[in-house]
């Protein structure tokens, strides 16, 4: 039997995907179900000084209008927590409706309930809300002159400034070259296909079910419980599918408890999904940010100094940047080095994860820098970062659990074709087009929770095994993985494993995020698996019916669900056999994985990779076309090669998307987007896409978790936008500092 | 969605005289832009008239060389038809670089040509807009207007006619027929549609009720090798950052006639007719090509983000330009929107990127 992990296995899911036989959280029907629709707030700051619902109230088919005036208190204040650390969950410290001040626009202001969605939808515009407005900030410049310090960021686990190496002023001062570069980044929002969707049953007084798309049930269970001062025992929540998120359901949202309550009023059960132009003011996005980059280095191209600051536009509850800093501050071995974040406060909603969070911009800064390095050195831009390769973490001196880096350099580079590249810009041409290339580094850290995962696996008297973990699939194969992980595990064959997540009432798992959701999952996955088998083993040497009797477990393997000695394969029995003498209906284990954490480990863990890229532009027009990208990432094991492709893939498209379209562009006037729908926000279509190749170069690691893996699920957009920007460089003699780069740039 | 009644009209008179009697009906044909507007409740029409049974959809060749389009004509029909791709292939190619396959197969070119502004604005029922609401202020003047128009347009409105095949009819010169409460009427394009003024609520010299049956394209030989460039910043389902429909016809490297029209940039698909008159009879250089551009952006006015755009639509009638006349240093197979043979699509996906799509 050859493993199961690694192998290209279709998705498990996927029949049920394409015949609609999937259920989504906006898809559960209940009896007597009603419909939510949020009514957001016009202004930007300011207070409510009327709302008048009586029109909405008569309107057909409304079952009731809420606003801050009658809806009931929440039992807590929200405090902003990542979910990775499997507690509550909350997205920003912030709950609606509990007074008439408005922070932001779009922040909830009533919630209209009807029997249709399309009557709720109508009585919706019919609420007349009258507000006093005041004066806002809602871009970073607007607020620039009173930046601050955080004294920590995202949530409180980062500080405010991460630790200084050496004297990067000093060596800035001596270094041969110097570079001092500022970069813009646009607001991003991550556009899942579906939008955030909760729909809230309530059994009697107290007992609460929530089916919702979000990326961690029990992230959903504990944030609602808290807020509505329930024992978590009271809130169940099933979330079975979910139309993918890319952070937008990795925290714990207001709408998710406004539907609960608003269910507990009205006594029926309600449906509220988010439409898509709130989906832009209801779930944070990748915050407008700035990042400033000075490089001290020797004219042979090493590094003296890096510098990293970074200034962004946060709400007024939260501490909040993107973790930008991290990668690119143990990316090279710059033997010094400061950095930091500074805020603005804003009338926004707090920020949150988008795709790649943090690196996604941090190497995108880090990147563009180093190739005008390259360029100011003459250096070829891959020898440039072999040279300044960071042998052990520059930060801590640790050596890495493992890297890979360089046979990604060496790997991209043989695919793309890199070695005989021409350094000129400006002077490859095809007809009208340009044409350049680039590359870049990919980094993302390794991220663990910081509580024990759990998983439980059972088996049935015939052999089979259903294995389980409370966690949602939310499109990234997660399922999938997970029965190949298991199968191998037992060894049984996939088809004899079910892998079963989605609710609240399976063992615990943190939220799938920050790439962290297959390492997590899978070890306790692994380790419920192991713990069953041997189990079993020890079972059948210690029974006298076995023809395993008396042998020493450590000999005993199994393959295809039959436990055998490892010299003597033809002595054994199967599962079956020794469940089936013994009359027992099943045997169940339990998994626990301890995350190792970083701090606390004799290693630093990163993930790393090479990303390449070939653009064309119009030399008079402008336009942008992405020819190639290679991409080649170590992300330790991998689970199922074709899920982890299909991971990676759409993180690179998301990096050519976050390099050339992606903005949501904020108006200053209004204190609202101006483009909150998905005609506007551009994100690439198929035709935008060129030809990908991606490899991935397995590193062995025993140190992240017990199967080694790193995780696919953010690396794959780290480094793109910078590697096509380099490009567009090549191909045009024009660097671009902000992003998108979109044509009036290159006019 | 706002509470609507719907009935289904099988003959023109009665769809005509349906809405006249009503005036908070509308008509509805494939719906992707009337049923959009509704649902965001920027269109309030309380009666919608579903004229799609109305024998509208005829495509033909009149004597001489012109065509006739029925309005319900489906834009994904009028795109592949002969006629249309022999005879304009500029029309067939701005139909198929617009909206996305789905929305061509449901939507009409009477719609087509009725559509409303895409200014987010004239979208967000809340924000000051004189088209939405007259006399409320135009938001999009100090606002995010990246793609709004430089050309033709006023202190009251400054949103872009979205319409790809309303370019390539106003470069042609097409006749647009209506039927209405006062009867039939022929309307030049080029009347057809308003520029903004102090009016820009008023987008068409259309009575309330006035059914536009058909669309008519004059003879015009030349445009047989005519073509449609569309530039935007990605490459399909977008609309143009700027456009150019342009036909010629040359006599020993001298322009003899040219219809150029331009879209993306202005308040109305643009005739160019001050580069039309830098044209006729000039050599057809890039150096002519420059000098027309720039006659016809001389009174362009940009509003801050889309301040390029007077820029790019100079450089996309030349590059329009080069095109159509051959300009051999344009890549081969690289010329936006040309069709291959069997008419399908786009050459080769319009650029580099090998992709599909429209
Ligand atoms: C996402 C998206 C992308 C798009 N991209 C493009 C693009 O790139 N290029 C482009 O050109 N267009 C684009 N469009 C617009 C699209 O082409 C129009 O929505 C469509 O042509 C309208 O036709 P319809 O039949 O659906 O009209 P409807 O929505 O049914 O009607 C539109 C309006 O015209 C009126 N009307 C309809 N028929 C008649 C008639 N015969 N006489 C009088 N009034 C009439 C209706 O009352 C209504 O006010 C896009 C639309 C969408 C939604
Ligand atoms: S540009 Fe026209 S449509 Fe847009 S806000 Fe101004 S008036 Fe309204």
């Amino acid at each position: 039997m050859s493993p199961a992990i690694g192998a290209a296995l279709d998705r498990v899911d996927g029949r049920a995907k394409v015949t609609g036989a999937a259920r989504y959280s906006g898809e559960i029907s209940l009896p007597n179900l009603s419909h939510a629709v949020l009514v957001g707030a016009r202004i930007p700051s300011g207070r409510i000084i009327g709302i008048d619902c009586r029109e909405a109230m008569v309107a057909d088919g409304v079952l009731a209008v809420l606003t801050h005036l009658d809806l009931d208190r929440v039992a807590a204040t929200p405090k902003l927590f990542p979910s990775l650390a499997g507690l509550t969950a909350h997205g920003q410290s912030f709950f609606p409706m509990q007074d008439d001040v408005v922070h932001y626009a779009g922040q909830p202001v009533a919630i209209v309930l009807a029997d249709t969605l399309e009557r709720a939808e109508h009585a919706a515009t019919l609420v007349q809300v009258t507000y006093a407005e005041t004066p806002s900030v809602t871009l970073l410049d607007a607020g620039r002159d009173r930046a601050y310090e955080p004294e920590k960021i995202f949530g409180g686990l980062v500080p405010g400034r991460n630790p200084t190496r050496g004297d990067p002023e000093a060596a800035l001062r001596d270094a041969e070259l110097n570079l001092d570069l500022t970069y813009r980044f646009a607001v991003n929002h991550q556009n899942p296909l579906e939008p955030s969707t909760t729909t809230a049953a309530w059994d009697d007084n107290d007992r609460l079910t929530v089916y919702d798309s979000t990326q961690g049930p029990t992230a959903t269970q504990l944030s609602v419980a808290e807020l509505l001062g329930l024992p978590p025992i009271n809130v169940r929540v099933v979330s079975h599918y979910v139309g993918g998120s890319f952070g937008a359901k990795a925290l714990i949202w207001p709408h998710v408890t406004l539907a609960a309550l608003a269910a507990r009023r009205i006594g029926r059960p309600v449906r509220l999904a988010l439409s898509r132009d709130q989906m832009f003011h209801s779930c944070g996005h990748r915050e407008e940010q700035e990042q400033r980059i000075r490089i001290g280095a020797g004219r042979d191209g090493r590094l003296t100094a890096l510098t990293h600051d970074k200034i962004s536009l946060t709400s007024h509850f939260d501490d909040w940047a993107e973790t930008s800093l991290e990668s690119a501050a143990i990316a090279y071995a710059s033997p010094t080095y400061a950095g930091g974040y500074r805020l603005v406060r804003g009338n926004i909603i707090t920020p949150t994860f988008t795709r790649g969070p943090g690196e996604a911009t941090g190497m995108f800064a880090l990147e563009s820098a180093m190739d005008e390095l390259a360029y100011l050195t003459g250096i070829d831009p891959l020898e440039l970062r072999l040279r300044n390769h960071a042998d052990n973490d520059p930060d801590t001196g640790k050596p890495w659990s493992s890297k890979g880096l360089k046979e990604c350099y060496q790997r991209g580079a043989e695919l793309f074709g890199w070695s005989d590249r021409d350094p000129e810009p400006g002077t490859r041409r095809d007809g009208q087009w340009l044409i350049g290339t680039g590359m870049a580094t990919a980094a993302y850290p390794v991220a663990a929770p910081i509580s024990p995962q759990r998983a439980r696996a059972r088996m049935y008297g015939d052999g089979s095994a259903v294995v389980e973990a409370g966690i949602s699939e939310f499109g990234t194969g997660a399922l999938t993985a997970m029965t190949q992980v298991a199968a191998d595990g037992l060894g049984l064959p996939v088809h004899r494993v079910r892998f079963v997540g989605g609710t609240t009432d399976l063992p615990n798992i943190a939220a799938a995020v920050g790439s962290a959701g297959s390492g997590a999952t899978s070890s306790a996955v692994h380790l419920a698996c192991v713990q069953l088998r041997d189990q079993l083993i020890r079972h059948a040497v210690a029974d006298q019916g076995s023809p395993l009797h008396g042998a020493d477990p450590d000999t005993v393997v199994v393959r295809d669900g039959r436990m055998c000695r490892r010299d003597s394969p033809e002595v054994g029995e199967t599962y079956h056999e020794l469940l089936d003498r013994n009359h027992m209906p099943d045997v169940e284990a339990l998994g626990t994985w301890m995350p190792v954490l970083p701090m606390g480990s004799d290693h630093a863990m990163h993930t790393f990779g090479a990303q390449f890229a070939e653009v064309a532009v119009d030399a008079d027009l402008g336009r942008i076309r992405v020819r190639r990208l290679v991409g080649v990432f170590a992300p330790g094991r991998v689970l199922n090669r074709k899920t982890a492709h299909s991971q990676l893939m759409g993180g690179m498209l998301w990096g050519l998307g976050q390099a050339l379209l992606e903005a949501t562009r904020m108006d200053p006037h209004t204190g609202r987007y101006a483009n909150e729908n998905l005609a506007d926000y551009l994100v690439p279509v198929n035709a935008d896409a060129p030809d990908v190749t991606i490899e991935t170069i397995e590193v062995p690691d025993s140190v992240v978790n017990p199967l080694g893996v790193k995780g696919v699920g953010e690396i794959g957009i780290v480094g793109t936008s910078a590697a096509i920007a380099n490009a567009v460089h090549h191909a045009t003699g024009r660097r671009i500092r902000e992003l998108p780069i979109t044509l009036e740039h290159l006019l | 969605m706002r509470p609507v009644s719907y009935s289904r009209v099988a003959d023109v008179a009665t769809a005509i005289g349906t809405v006249a009697a009503d005036p908070g009906s509308a008509f509805l044909a494939g719906g992707t832009t009337e049923v959009d507007l509704q649902r965001i409740h920027v269109s309030r029409s309380r009666r919608l008239v579903d004229i799609n049974d109305l024998p509208l959809r005829q495509i033909e060749e009149l004597p001489g060389g012109g065509v006739r389009i029925g309005a319900l004509a489906r834009m994904s029909d009028v795109a592949q038809a002969l006629p249309i791709r022999r005879r304009f292939p500029m029309i067939s190619q701005a139909l198929l670089l617009g909206a996305s396959p789905q929305l061509r197969n449901m939507a009409s070119i009477g719609g087509n040509l009725m559509q409303r502004v895409r200014c987010g604005y004239f979208r967000d029922v809340v924000a000051p807009c004189n088209k939405r609401e007259p006399r409320t202020g135009c938001s999009a003047l100090h606002g995010v207007n990246r793609g709004h128009a430089v050309l033709g347009t006023s202190e009251h409105c400054i949103a872009t006619h979205p319409s790809d095949v309303g370019v390539a009819f106003m470069a042609l010169d097409a006749v647009v027929l209506t039927q209405g409460p006062g009867g039939q009427r022929q309307i030049a394009i080029d009347d057809f549609y308003l520029v903004p003024g102090d009016r820009p609520d008023r987008e068409h010299p259309l009575a309330h009720g006035e059914l536009v049956v058909a669309i008519e394209v004059p003879p015009t030989p030349m445009a047989s090798t005519s073509l449609y460039l569309k530039v935007r910043d990605r490459e399909s389902y977008e609309f143009a950052l700027a456009s150019a429909a342009v036909a010629i016809s040359l006599h020993d490297g001298t322009i003899d006639d040219v219809r150029l029209a331009l879209g993306g940039i202005a308040t109305k698909p643009w005739r160019a007719r001050r580069a039309e008159s830098v044209l006729t009879g000039a050599p057809a250089t890039p150096e002519t090509f420059t000098s027309a551009a720039e006659a016809e952006l001389a009174d362009a006015i940009g509003h801050g983000m889309n301040d390029f755009k007077i820029e790019l639509a100079r450089r996309t009638v030349v590059r329009a330009l080069r095109m159509v006349t051959g300009d051999p240093q344009l890549h081969d197979g690289m010329a936006e929107g040309l069709l291959s043979e069997d008419g399908s699509g786009p050459a080769d996906g319009s650029g580099p990127a090998d992709g599909s799509g429209s």
